[in-house]
């Protein structure tokens, strides 16, 4: 009897090839967009609330907080501006809770890759969240006394800099081929992969910045331009951010109280996650609009099903006949016809495989060009299941009314005229 | 036990002007576990759905079919299924083969739904009717002398007690026709079957040791004895 069934269904899926081949296709669309909808957003969210980024806090100049973590957590936005270095001082030698800060001083890149300035610290006492530090592939890490650049996997990749090559960095975070600075700084260092957004950072010394040709320190609230051999004094020195590992969360809240509620001069973003659980929940609507969008999609591929089949049942009614004469029951007819819907949605969902991974490859590609953030297709997701199995059971389902019609096929009446 | 007995069958169909047309008034009919017969009788005379009465694929107005000791009025749809199933095989008058399916196919399907698919004895008997060669044609890629002995090969293939057979002859020549109807006869014979053969084909009262005119069993409009 299932063999029986199981011939039937393979039978009118290559008679009606076409069709089926259509509605296979529509069912893997469906599916592997509503896959790649459900996973790229989970995976989005865990990348940017979430991820192996380590810093617990950011504080930089007064103004957003989205904007100052953007800035200086996924290097995405323009930097809101300055803060004077006794300020990272102050939190480095004179904060309690606060167990480690590194300044970034950011303002140049290469070929559009973003150039921050920061102090051996980075390199030497941060971990991020699995508690692995900074390693290089190649080389070394810079000296602060040299030009030397230590460059992020994925910058390196893009640009071709490899160690013993020289760059000069060129102003603003925009690559304008004629605004290079004089300066060239050599490749000492190659860092792994990190999966991070620090992957498309070019790694310099904070002085190296603070020197840059054609910057000006205002740290003092006046230019300062410096000279060449000629150490600078703290009190001209100035920081885009200053990167925060805190011992605790209350001490985030205290300073979160001293620095946002009392404080003019900077902004204090902790825990970054919910800063960027705050624009996940702002941009929610869009994510539920393409939720929409999915289930639509879905519904239209399911609705063709139940159209591309009910639609033959008309030129089907003699064969049913002929096979309830040979002795079919009504119900393995349905079945048939119900097996055949689910064998479309088993083929889609199957295909919808190659389809969910070449639209997050695809977004993963530009994920990676713009934020560094790393989307892995192959990354586990109750939707990798939930889809497919869902697909398949609707698809079932969707055979339901022409299985309905092809019960009430009439066996006398579609067989041979009488006699 | 009788293959097939029958008593004071009826069968009146509604007439698009909705007078009741009466087809079939069959008093008394019946066949002997193995025994074979045709049923002589001209176009339009109500022999198919004759047939079709016994096979269970339309119900009676009135009285009884009974095919290998089950009476088929007192069954549901699924049970009369399950009887042409296992126990009634049908040479369809058109053949009735599947389009889509090749010979082979056509044959298992009919054992399908019985006794389950039996590829194996599905291609010997259709080697037996001489299409060996032909198992993975399709029915249009068949002659009709081919088709014809597709459509018996289905009929016996899950060994059944009764075989119908609507017109076997009408779409052949002499040959092919002779050549068809001694298969079914010899298979029928060896698997203990009953047949039954309707056709208004004169040629077959050369070939049965009974021949009954329908004429005369059967009487729309009259009383069954």
């Amino acid at each position: 009897m299932i063999r029986g069934i199981l011939l039937l269904i393979r039978r009118s899926l290559r008679q009606h090839f076409l069709s089926t081949t259509i509605t296979v296709l529509s069912v893997a669309m469906a599916c592997g967009l509503t896959m790649a909808i459900f996973g790229i957003e989970r995976q989005a969210r865990e990348a940017f609330i979430g991820g192996r980024i380590g810093w617990d806090a950011v504080l930089g100049a007064r103004g957003s907080q989205l904007q100052l973590v953007l800035n200086a957590v996924y290097f995405l936005e323009a930097s809101p501006g300055n803060i004077p270095w006794s300020m990272y001082q102050h939190l480095k030698h004179n904060t309690p809770g606060v167990r480690l800060a590194v300044p970034y001083a950011m303002g140049d890149n290469y070929l559009g890759y973003r150039i921050v300035g920061t102090t051996s610290e980075m390199f030497d006492e941060y971990r991020d969240r699995d508690g692995i530090p900074y390693q290089t592939t190649e080389g070394r890490f810079f000296d602060p006394g040299y030009m030397e650049a230590v460059v992020g996997s994925f910058a390196a990749a893009r640009t071709g800099l490899r160690i013993g090559d020289e760059f000069q960095p060129y102003h603003g975070l925009d690559f304008d081929p004629n605004a290079a600075h004089a300066e060239r700084y050599t490749v000492v260092g190659i860092l792994e992969p990190t999966n991070t957004p620090a992957d498309r950072v070019l790694w310099i010394p904070i002085e190296g910045v603070f020197r840059m040709e054609g910057h000006v320190l205002r740290g003092t609230g006046e230019e300062y331009t410096p000279e060449a051999g000629v150490e600078i004094p703290d009190e001209h020195k100035e920081v885009s951010a200053v990167m925060l590992q805190l011992t605790s969360p209350t001490v985030g809240w205290n300073l979160n109280q001293t620095v946002n509620r009392q404080g003019t001069v900077a902004t204090f973003a902790h825990p970054i996650g919910a800063v960027m659980a705050d624009l996940f929940e702002k941009l929610g609507f869009a994510s539920q609009i393409l939720r929409v969008v999915a289930y639509l999609v879905m519904a239209v591929s399911i609705a063709a099903i139940l159209a591309s089949i009910y639609n033959t049942m008309n030129e089907r009614r003699r064969e049913i006949a002929i096979l309830r004469a040979l002795g079919a029951r009504r119900l393995t007819i349905c079945a048939a016809v119900i097996g055949e819907a689910a064998a479309i949605g088993v083929m889609g969902a199957l295909l919808a495989v190659p389809v969910y991974t070449a639209i997050v490859t695809a977004a993963a590609s530009v994920a990676r060009e713009q934020t560094g953030v790393v989307l892995e297709a192959a990354r586990m997701h109750p939707a990798l299941v939930a889809v497919p199995v869902g697909a398949v059971a609707l698809a079932a389902l969707s055979g339901v009314v022409p299985a309905i019609r092809a019960y009430r096929v009439d066996v006398a009446e579609n067989l041979t005229p009488h006699s | 036990m009788h293959a097939l007995e029958i008593n004071n069958l009826t069968k009146t169909f509604r007439a698009p002007d909705g007078e009741a047309v009466p087809v079939v008034s069959v008093a008394s009919y019946a066949l002997a576990t193995g025994e074979q017969a045709a049923l002589i009788g001209g176009s339009g005379s109500g022999k198919t759905t004759f047939l079709n009465l016994i096979a269970g694929i339309l119900r009676a107005d009135g009285g009884s079919v009974a095919v290998s000791g089950t009476d088929l009025s007192g069954l549901g749809d699924g049970a009369r299924d399950r009887l042409r199933a296992t126990t009634i095989g049908y040479v369809f008058q058109t053949f009735n083969l599947l389009q889509g399916y090749t010979a082979l196919e056509n044959v298992v399907l009919g054992m399908s739904f019985g006794p389950g698919p039996d590829r194996a004895r599905a291609a010997e008997l259709l080697e037996r009717m001489g299409l060996g060669d032909r198992l993975h044609y399709r029915p249009r890629q068949l002659s009709v002398g081919q088709q014809q002995r597709v459509a018996v090969a289905r009929a016996v293939a899950h060994r059944p007690a009764l075989v119908l057979a609507d017109e076997p002859t009408g779409n052949l020549d002499a040959r092919s026709a002779g050549d068809a109807l001694n298969l079914l006869r010899e298979v029928c014979t060896e698997n203990g079957a009953a047949l039954l053969v309707v056709s208004h084909d004169a040629r077959l009262l050369e070939v049965f040791n009974r021949v009954d005119d329908f004429a005369n069993i059967n009487q729309p409009g009259g009383v069954p004895a």
